[in-house]
């Protein structure tokens, strides 16, 4: 694991000595957190998101274990009881807003870790299992929070679902029965409250189990860099203690005060008002739309409106499943040897066309179903797949990568090393690194 | 590769060991044998599991509803509930029985005439699910003043799904028609649902 220069845990206390021979956590807390970790020396602020969300995680684990001790999973009284929460509890609406909000937060540093990736190319080989790993982790997350959206039962959490188990009744012949086994009934109820509930509680601690082989996996290779260069020697490296624990440390307070702005001045505002009414099985809400992380994939899934062969339903559910499954197939679909963005023009341009294509999906998924909403998502739906089953191969075959440096360290030298996020992702310049200004 | 049954025991002959070889030995009947007993009753204790998933007595014990027709007047129609899913009964006009029989079924996604979607000499009578068939949403049009759609029958909000006069799909993403559930006539005025 990690680089021959790597240096070694040496417990100095006879305690930890004693502790390092029986049970080695010291030893593995410092090879992968510590001084033991070499870590490319030019990571910029992008590389913070990881442990943003790990910090994320933590916060709606907390949360969620405490409001879980006032909460009752019960249709007849779960609203009241998050009411209960809001108004009774001491500290209850502290603890909800700051779960509610959490959740958003996490989206909003894992989106952030995913482009991350996706631009520095992060998901190539050798890297493609932490891919891999973190799209499992993305669609646990995300069945995470469609479940917990559910527990206050009130309007969006039930119409949300019955629209979402409603996907299920999409698969030809056995649909209704899969959508009944899942719901322990024919519409949202009890049963179904209960075991989302259930789910809600245990699927976080998958995530967590999922989050440790994610880091496992990359601390093989060891940690990408904006130039995508391979680490050629020491001098390419700094341990992750101090150095990153300190830049961490320092996001982390960034993220803890955009967090509490969150909180504590908005608290709803990224929620639906909806959801203050209770449950109503016999009255759907005039625009049903999921939590904001949701409406991409949403927009995706109503863009669908012909019959094709297939149900115009199934194409929509097929495609937005399909939509997050395609990149589990990424790290073969960009054949490129070159990793960073920052020397592909093409591919760079399209990276950023992506990201608007995906802001525009997000801004239909969360507008009302009207003709031009539609039409939208149709144009926007078919660019995404375009982008990766079509665009990106091509240009990964086609396009004339700039030169890249000789090393990490020439290129910090020569002040191209990536380590301000302005000077790499979002700069528009595009100065070639002059390879032998090191000297 | 060493196995151990190539190691001879000190001062036990090699003799037992080599007698013959067959294929599988015993010893391999022994472990496939145990491994897939074990295998079957794994399986076996995973059934209840996934069951418990499916609905409950209690839940299935609802699977009737009686309805009285007697209150709702040719043109109204009332929302009431059927296995804890909205239930919209309908007391069609003599306009929107022609209506709906004036479609020609081979133009709809999904063909079925007005007689075939509700009981013979009660043509009036349009029972349904207030389920829209796209993802589940209860459709507008059976409560008063409520937008009934371009076609006179119901208008899901979702999607845009849009009903006839006759529930059937005629426009918007919904596969099939709203679902009408098994019922019969106790009386003129009273029927069963389930």
């Amino acid at each position: 694991m990690s680089f021959p220069w790597a240096k070694q845990y040496e417990p100095k206390l006879p305690l930890t000595r004693w502790l390092d021979e029986r049970l080695p956590v010291p030893r593995l807390v410092y090879n992968s957190l510590g001084g033991g970790y070499p870590v490319p020396r030019n990571l910029n602020y992008f590389w913070n998101f990881g442990v943003l969300a790990g910090a994320a995680l933590a916060i709606q684990i907390i949360t969620g274990i405490v409001l879980a001790m006032h909460y009752a999973a019960n249709g007849t009284v779960a609203f009241d009881s998050v009411e209960s929460i809001m108004r009774d509890v001491n500290a209850g609406w502290f603890l909800r807003y700051a779960h509610a909000n959490g959740a958003s937060m996490f989206f909003i540093v894992v989106y952030t870790h995913i482009f991350r990736g996706l631009y520095y190319g992060s998901y190539k080989a050798p890297r493609e299992m932490v891919w891999l790993l973190g799209v499992v982790i993305f669609l646990l997350m995300m069945a995470t929070a469609f479940m917990g959206y559910v527990l206050p039962w009130g309007q969006m959490s039930f119409w949300g679902a019955q629209v979402i188990t409603g996907f299920f009744s999409a698969i030809p012949l056995v649909g209704d029965t899969i959508r009944i086994w899942l719901l322990g009934g024919f519409a949202p109820d009890n049963a179904a409250l209960n075991r989302f509930f259930s789910l809600h509680y245990l699927l976080p601690f998958v995530i967590a189990g999922v989050i440790i082989l994610h880091i496992w996996a990359l601390h093989i290779p060891g940690s990408n860099n904006p130039t995508g260069v391979d680490v050629k020697g020491e001098q390419d490296t700094v341990p992750f203690h101090p150095y990153y624990t300190a830049k961490d440390g320092f996001g982390l307070g960034i993220f803890l005060l955009i967090f509490a702005s969150l909180l504590f001045f908005f608290p709803n505002y990224l929620g639906h008002p909806d959801n203050y009414i209770p449950a109503n099985p016999l009255s759907t809400p005039a625009h049903i739309v999921p939590e904001w992380y949701f409406w991409p994939f949403y927009a995706i899934l109503r863009a669908f409106t012909a019959d094709f062969i297939l149900p115009a339903k199934l194409w929509g559910v097929l495609a937005m499943f399909g939509s997050i499954l395609l990149l589990f197939f990424l790290p073969w679909l960009d054949s490129s040897p070159v990793r960073s963005m920052n020397y592909r023009p093409k591919a760079r341009i399209a990276f950023w066309v992506l990201v608007a294509d995906i802001a525009i999906l997000g801004y239909c998924g969360g507008a009302p179903a009207t003709a031009t909403y539609v039409i939208l998502s149709q144009i926007c739906a078919a660019y995404y797949f375009a982008h990766f089953l079509i665009i990106l191969p091509i240009i990964s075959r086609s396009e004339r990568p700039r030169p890249l440096p000789n090393s990490i360290t020439e290129a910090v030298l020569a002040n191209h090393g990536g380590t301000s996020p302005a000077k790499t992702a979002l700069a528009t310049s595009t100065t070639s690194p002059a390879p032998h200004a090191a000297h | 590769m060493a196995t151990v049954d190539d190691m001879v025991p000190p001062g036990e002959s090699p003799e037992p060991f080599h007698e013959e070889a067959h294929d599988p030995r015993r010893r391999d009947f022994i472990n496939i044998a145990a491994v897939s007993f074990a295998g079957v009753g794994a399986v076996a204790i995973v059934l209840p599991l996934i069951n418990q998933m499916n609905p409950s007595a209690d839940v299935l014990a609802q699977s009737t509803t009686e309805i009285d027709l007697s209150k709702i007047l040719p043109g109204q129609a009332i929302k009431t509930s059927f296995r804890k899913q909205p239930l919209f009964v309908r007391n069609l006009t003599p306009k929107e029985i022609s209506e709906a029989d004036a479609v020609d079924i081979a133009t709809l996604r999904d063909p079925q005439t007005l007689e075939e979607r509700t009981k013979a000499g009660k043509k009036n009578w349009l029972i349904t699910l207030g389920v829209c068939t796209h993802l589940g949403c209860v459709p507008l049009g059976a409560g008063e003043g409520e937008n009934k759609g371009p076609f006179g029958g119901y208008f899901c909000p979702c999607h845009g799904s849009a009903y006839d006069t006759a529930a059937r799909i005629r426009k918007g993403p919904a596969p099939t028609n709203l679902h009408v559930p098994d019922y019969a006539f106790n009386s003129d005025t009273v029927v069963t649902v389930g």
